[in-house]
């Protein structure tokens, strides 16, 4: 027990000795959370469109007062020909045209009726959507003025009311991702990197030979970056909570076990791959292109797993990050508590078993 | 130059040497750019969909009927009490409830308004408002249907004005996500290899120790550089080709401007990336700070660069410092030029500024690298 202390002694020597990683360790997630939640949201602000007005009259400028003072557009070009949304759009600033036709006031007020197209460019098809369908809730509401004077009949009026997250904050859905790809990436490729390490120097040879058994040598090397990556998590937790006042209906100590298991989990893989990876370039090469794209695209975070196709969605339940962000968001903001968590737990616990089993069996304890 | 060419063909060596690295940098990207493309969508389908019908009369039966034939909602079950429907929300089984409340048709016809109460997991805030927006458009169109069977419309009733609006999305006409992100997702890819591969490089010989037998060696500073950086270049390039012949092979994806304008600017883009990479290196000392660093930017370069959400969105500060976000480039002018077939005149501003972050990179790690310490 008292080597397996020393043991434990030299590895947080060797990474506090190591100040410049130190500090990236711990100032990278604070700058990456801090920046990601003020910075990332996919709600439409400011989209710069143009007018093709072909009309110019009362009820066009009415309307395009309308939009522009609306915090969602910008007019920024008035255009004067059909050709010319071509070239705007060419140049990638105008995202939307609204092309007016001719006799627009006149053919309102004497047919009642007046056509409006909506050009967007559709490159972004999750932008050109939003846009179009904000355009025509401008106009609908700018119909409902003027139709007031006559009254609709028969009217269901749906009242909704936007659960766990009322004023629909986008931070709310990316706080809890990045936490879960900051304490993923960094624990699986802390761990790694250190064990390939001592391979690619050689000095592992001497661990093996000492007295230690290599299960030892193994937690020896994982239990500092289960502290270090703990306190991250604090962190990033108390970031959430004071600055973009997420809420914490749930348990704090419940988040904390649960923090704690997936950043076990974590380390477990990061084992894993520094068994199969011989230097530490391929031990990083594989934890950060193997796991920075799927975890980012396949976990929810960004994209919602339901609208996958199916392929993918059976595909997303092998990766942890996917259990862990139901987890936080099930706690931070449904405010849950083990009885609707106790299947996504055990999931992430069959994982790390998993992965330690594997890893012993893998383990190579002789030298080649 | 016989120089350079001794030590591009050492590297090259070392890179083919290393069986365990080739996959990592090949078939790994390709496999993700063929796989993940499918997963980045923002469609909103297959929405959970649960009711409360606490009215039970065919009015409020022909409404579930109307929700049930709309293709993106799944109709799950219908809940006894509005308490069961909030338990399954909390597990996570439905997303939207309605609930129809007792009294429904007789309100809506004698006092011809009738409430009705929609509760939405709004945790993904983009998804709930378009959930919101496909209730409200089937009650908006039930509302009609209501007014049609039970009213007769008089034919010279006051008309009331309506605007027509025609949606017409260019580019993009049946608005497929898979279009917008290969090759986003190609341009990371890319990036992510070359970053890597570079910042990693000259730290490891100086970790290993042989970077001291290469300094000792009458070779100049701008020899080796060049000598080491060459070879990424070239899978950065090779990269491109085969993630552009996938995309036009399995995805399809519109390729409407000019190839040549495309690899033109890669080649320029790809030099900022390697300067990048070998600043890295010569400001740390082992291979796991030099790749700390390069994830640390990495990931602010792929979640700021437009790539997943709009740069329009972000903040105003935010936006600007997106300026000094290489992948931002490259992701524009790449779905610029493919995409929509801009020229070169439209991508002349992206390309400009990449060109002067590739001097300055590339200028700075030149200077920072010093063959005696």
């Amino acid at each position: 027990m008292k080597r397996f202390i020393g043991f434990i002694k030299k590895e947080f020597y060797h990474i506090f000795r190591d100040r410049r990683s130190l500090f990236i360790l711990f100032g990278m997630p604070i700058a990456q959370i801090l920046l990601f939640g003020f910075a990332i949201t996919n709600e439409i602000n400011n989209v710069d469109i143009a007018i093709l007005d072909h009309s110019k009259d009362a009820s066009t400028e009415e309307i395009i007062n309308k939009i522009s003072a609306s915090k969602y557009f910008t007019v920024k070009q008035i255009l004067t020909r059909e050709a010319d949304i071509e070239t705007a759009f060419k140049k990638g600033k105008i995202k939307a045209v609204l092309n007016f036709e001719k006799h627009f006031s006149r053919n309102l007020i004497k047919q009642n009726q007046a056509t409006i197209q909506i050009i967007t460019d559709a490159t972004d098809p999750n932008t050109a959507n939003s846009i179009t369908n904000y355009i025509n809730a401008i106009l609908q509401n700018y119909q409902q003025e003027k139709n007031r004077a006559i009254v609709v009949e028969y009217q269901i009026i749906p009242q909704t009311r936007m659960v766990y997250n009322p004023e629909l904050k986008s931070v709310f859905m990316f706080v809890p991702g990045v936490m879960t790809i900051i304490l993923m990436l960094v624990s699986a490729m802390m761990t790694s990197i250190s064990i390939t390490r001592e391979k690619e120097l050689g000095t592992m040879e001497i661990l093996l030979v000492s007295p230690l058994k290599p299960f030892q040598v193994i937690i020896g090397k994982v239990v500092p970056y289960i502290f270090l990556s703990v306190i991250n998590a604090a962190v990033i937790v108390l970031l959430s909570i004071f600055i973009f006042k997420m809420p914490l209906q749930g348990s704090l100590i419940l988040l904390g076990l649960e923090s704690v298991l997936f950043i076990i989990t974590s380390l477990a893989l990061g084992i894993l791959i520094s068994t199969i990876a011989e230097t530490q370039q391929s031990a990083m090469m594989i934890s950060l292109m193997g796991l920075m794209l799927p975890v980012i695209l396949l976990s929810g975070f960004i994209f919602p797993i339901s609208s996958m196709p199916v392929a993918l969605q059976l595909i997303s339940n092998i990766i942890p990050a996917k259990w862990f962000i139901i987890i936080i968001k099930g706690i931070m903001l449904k405010g849950v508590g083990m009885a609707f968590i106790w299947k996504e737990t055990l999931i992430l616990m069959g994982m790390t078993l998993f992965f330690i089993g594997l890893s012993v069996k893998k383990y190579k304890i002789r030298l080649e | 130059m016989k120089t350079i060419g001794y030590i591009i063909q050492k590297e090259f060596k070392q890179i083919f040497r290393n069986k365990g690295m080739l996959p990592i940098i090949f078939i790994l990207p390709i496999l993700q750019l063929v796989i993940l493309s499918n997963a980045a969508t923002y469609e909103v389908k297959n929405i959970k969909f649960a009711y409360v019908d606490y009215d039970r009369t065919s009015t409020s039966r022909a409404l579930i009927e109307k929700f049930n034939a709309s293709a993106f909602f799944n109709v799950l079950t219908d809940f006894p009490s509005q308490e069961k429907a909030s338990a399954a929300m909390l597990s996570g089984e439905v997303d939207v409830v309605m609930e129809i409340p007792n009294h429904f048709e007789r309100n809506l016809l004698k006092k011809k308004t009738a409430d009705l109460s929609i509760t939405i997991n709004a945790i993904d805030g983009a998804a709930a408002g378009v959930e919101s927006g496909y209730v409200n458009q089937i009650v908006h169109s039930f509302n009609k249907d209501v007014k049609m069977s039970i009213m007769n419309i008089s034919k010279n009733a006051v008309q009331p004005v309506s605007i027509e609006s025609i949606p017409s999305f260019w580019y993009n006409t049946t608005l497929d996500y898979k279009t917008f992100m290969v090759p986003g997702i190609l341009v990371l890819l890319v990036t992510m290899i070359t970053l890597f591969l570079s910042g990693m490089n000259i730290v490891r010989e100086k970790e290993i120790g042989t970077l001291e037998q290469i300094n000792v060696t009458p070779i100049r500073k701008s020899q080796f550089i060049i000598g080491k950086l060459f070879p990424f270049w070239v899978i950065g390039i090779g990269l491109l080709t085969i993630g552009l012949i996938l995309a036009k092979v399995i995805f399809n994806t519109p390729m409407l401007g000019s190839l040549i304008l495309l690899y033109a600017y890669t080649s320029i883009y790809i030099l900022v990336i390697l300067g990048m990479g070998l600043l890295i290196s010569n400001y740390t000392d082992t291979q796991q700070q030099a790749m700390f660093i390069a994830w640390f930017f990495v990931v602010i370069f792929i979640l700021m660069s437009g790539l997943f959400t709009p740069i329009e969105s972000m903040p105003k500060w935010a936006q600007i410092v997106t300026n000094f976000n290489p992948i931002k480039y490259f992701v524009e002018v790449v779905r610029m030029v493919l995409l929509k077939g801009s020229g070169f005149m439209d991508v002349l501003p992206q390309l400009l500024k990449t060109l002067l972050y590739a001097i300055i990179m590339n200028g700075l790690a030149v200077w920072s690298y010093k063959k005696v310490n």
